[in-house]
């Protein structure tokens, strides 16, 4: 298979409550062992989870930059009250490191200076992306339901305006935020009220269908896909379109081996494409698969792999 | 006190100009394709009909409002600006738009056009309506219904533009604008295609015990006992289980509608400009009854007499209502 060097892997921010241990944990392991280039941290998801890790930040960064990676701050995807607008404005008035925004409360208060525009941003064509590109935007990470037709033109709009365009390939999918918390609801609390009930699902609170069918999984205010999305088959396709980054979402199973694979498929280690999806399954025991945004139907489908490899 | 203008919905032209005949200060509607969130089978205009619906509206000094609020997906932003261009040319009041590309290009091409910014922006703070004001030049930004009166009341002392509310109907749970729940069961796109929970994929099942489930895309969204009536499978408000519910429990939000009748004249006085009332999707004798309503209790309110709200409350009734976000905090 061809070497695809130049294509960058990402691991997205962590979306669900993880303790702080666990979190320092999994970001020595990721600085010392991942083949990552690039890392996201920051609390998206709820700002009351922030300030349980938000002191190991800075350390944080520090360590998973000494091993060589970049690392970029996301910002909130709800913004609304007092302590999420100032949580967004301070973030905004960093110079370093970069920061990814998820709201346009971040677009407003980061003005012209230069930006990643994150996956909660919407930029789902070619005349948002070259708006946001005129406003300071460097970097952007298309929505997780956009399909790869739409994808690859916008990769390549993006391209022309010297951006970095990014697409999630693995871990689940953001179907949808909430002001309401519905972890706290499903104990009888609220959002105010919650306890962090939410740090006992590191992979999300899973709901099934009456008639016992997986379907949603839970997370505070976010909903997820209960599938993984996994883009293996189709990163080929991605790159030769001009995805510039692949984003790994972090999930509760070995990432450094997830993101190996990945890493294994850009430098051509890979016998064929089946081979790496087979390891992927390993990994994600118990978990099924999805590509279907990528294909243009429901997101939760599995689309037999066409002949890439 | 604000002009406290009511905003109606018009899914086809009958139901224009019933809004119009019940006294709708504007109504909104859209084209028969993606470019709407309401893109449902049977409602919505043709520029022909939509260029009367103009002539009719003006001549009875009502606006219309035309909404290209979803995301068009790269590749077919031109559908967007032919609508905007359409829209423009039959002269419309103003556009409904979330999309940036969408509003950038209108501001451009169309500068003299008022635009509105729509819930499916998402805008939920001072910082984020101010970027779409200073951007596009918005003038009027409708709230997400995720606010108390208190916070409503603090944005409008922030921020350049009118705000619009909610006041009546369908009570969406999910930010708007960033919900791809039905794409994820359906492979249809509420930010795309402007489309929830299709009714061509929806189905109810009956089961041996009399029971019956409610279905979409072959998922069970919720079962009713023999004596419970049969809900329309909305993904977010379905039943579910989870580990520690096995009993099913409404994971996001229960079937209600939102009816904000008693907090009307708190949120005239917070400085809310104009309400919303939600339901294009519905009948004409539904919307006579709501509009004509909510105009006696506005014009009591304007008036200074007490506003007969038993009467905007008993619309509902029966069914299962809310006040949602805009009472307490607690609903969070």
């Amino acid at each position: 298979m061809a070497v695809i060097t130049m294509t960058k892997l990402t691991l997205g921010p962590i979306a669900c409550h993880w303790s702080a241990e666990t979190r320092r944990d999994f970001y020595a392991r990721i600085a010392d062992e991942a083949p990552v280039d690039e890392v996201y941290l920051g609390e998206v998801i709820c700002s009351k989870r922030a300030p349980f890790h938000e002191p190991d930040l800075p350390q944080t960064i520090a360590r998973l930059e000494r091993a060589g990676k970049r690392v970029i701050v996301s910002t909130l995807a709800e913004v609304m009250l007092r302590r999420e607008r100032k949580a967004t404005a301070d973030l905004a008035a960093m110079d370093a490191p970069e920061i990814e925004i998820n709201n346009a409360a971040g677009l407003y208060a980061r003005g012209s200076r230069p930006h990643r525009i994150g996956p909660f941003m919407n930029a789902y064509n070619e005349a948002t992306i070259a708006w946001m590109a005129g406003q300071g935007a460097t970097h952007i990470c298309l929505p997780a339901e956009l399909p790869g037709e739409a994808i690859a033109i916008a990769a390549a709009a993006a391209r022309d305006l010297g951006l970095g365009v990014e697409v999630q390939v693995f871990g689940r999918a953001s179907l949808a935020v909430s002001a309401r918390c519905y972890h706290a609801r499903a104990h009888g609390r609220t959002k105010d009220n919650c306890q962090f009930v939410c740090e006992s699902d590191p992979d999300g609170m899973p709901l099934r269908t009456r008639d016992d069918a997986p379907i949603l999984r839970v997370n505070g205010i976010q909903t997820q896909s209960e599938s993984y999305v996994d883009l293996l088959p189709e990163t080929p396709r991605l790159v030769a379109d001009g995805v510039t980054h692949l984003r790994l979402m972090p999930q509760v199973v070995d990432m450094v081996a997830v993101a190996e694979v990945f890493r294994d498929l850009l430098e051509g280690r890979l016998s064929s494409v089946t081979e790496g999806d087979a390891r992927l399954a390993a990994l994600c025991e118990g978990t099924e698969f999805s590509n279907g945004f990528y294909h243009g139907t429901a997101g939760y489908r599995r689309i037999a792999r066409a002949a890439t490899a | 006190m604000s002009l406290a203008e009511l905003i109606c919905p018009a899914g086809t032209p009958a139901a224009l100009r019933t809004a119009v005949d019940a006294g709708a200060d504007a109504v909104y509607c859209g084209f028969q394709d993606a470019t709407n969130a309401r893109n449902f089978p049977g409602l919505n205009f043709t520029p022909d009909e939509l260029a009367e619906a103009v002539a009719y509206a003006h001549a009875r000094a009502t606006k219309v409002l035309l909404a290209l609020n979803t995301y068009p997906p790269a590749g077919k932003v031109d559908l967007w600006r032919h609508a905007a261009d359409t829209g423009a040319r039959l002269g419309v009041d103003a556009f409904i738009v979330a999309d940036m590309g969408v509003a950038d290009y209108i501001a451009r091409t169309h500068p003299q056009m008022r635009l509105h910014l729509s819930v499916q922006a998402a805008a939920s703070s001072p910082e984020a309506i101010r970027y779409y004001c200073e951007s596009f030049g918005v003038k009027r930004v409708v709230l997400p219904r995720i606010l108390t009166i208190p916070e409503i009341r603090q944005i409008r002392g922030e921020i350049p533009c009118e705000i619009e509310t909610f006041i009546f109907g369908n009570h969406g749970l999910m930010v708007e604008g960033r919900c791809s729940l039905t794409n994820y069961l359906t492979g249809q796109s509420t930010n795309m295609d402007g489309v929830c929970s299709p009714a061509e994929q929806v189905d109810y099942a009956r089961h041996a015990d009399g029971s019956m489930s409610s279905r979409l895309a072959g998922f069970t969204i919720d079962c009713f006992g023999p004596e419970e009536k049969a809900g329309y499978p909305t993904i977010c408000k379905g039943r579910y289980t989870a580990p520690h519910r096995p009993e099913g429990y409404y994971a996001f939000e229960e079937p209600v509608s939102l009816n904000l009748s008693r907090l009307l004249p708190e949120l005239i006085e917070a400085g809310v400009h104009a309400f919303k009332i939600e339901g294009r999707q519905r009948s004409k004798s539904y919307v006579r009854g709501v509009v004509r309503a909510f105009r006696q209790a506005v014009d009591d309110i304007r008036a200074g007499r007490e506003a007969n709200i038993a009467d905007l409350v008993a619309l509902t009734e029966g069914q299962k209502q809310t006040q949602g976000a805009f009472e307490t905090k607690k609903w969070r």
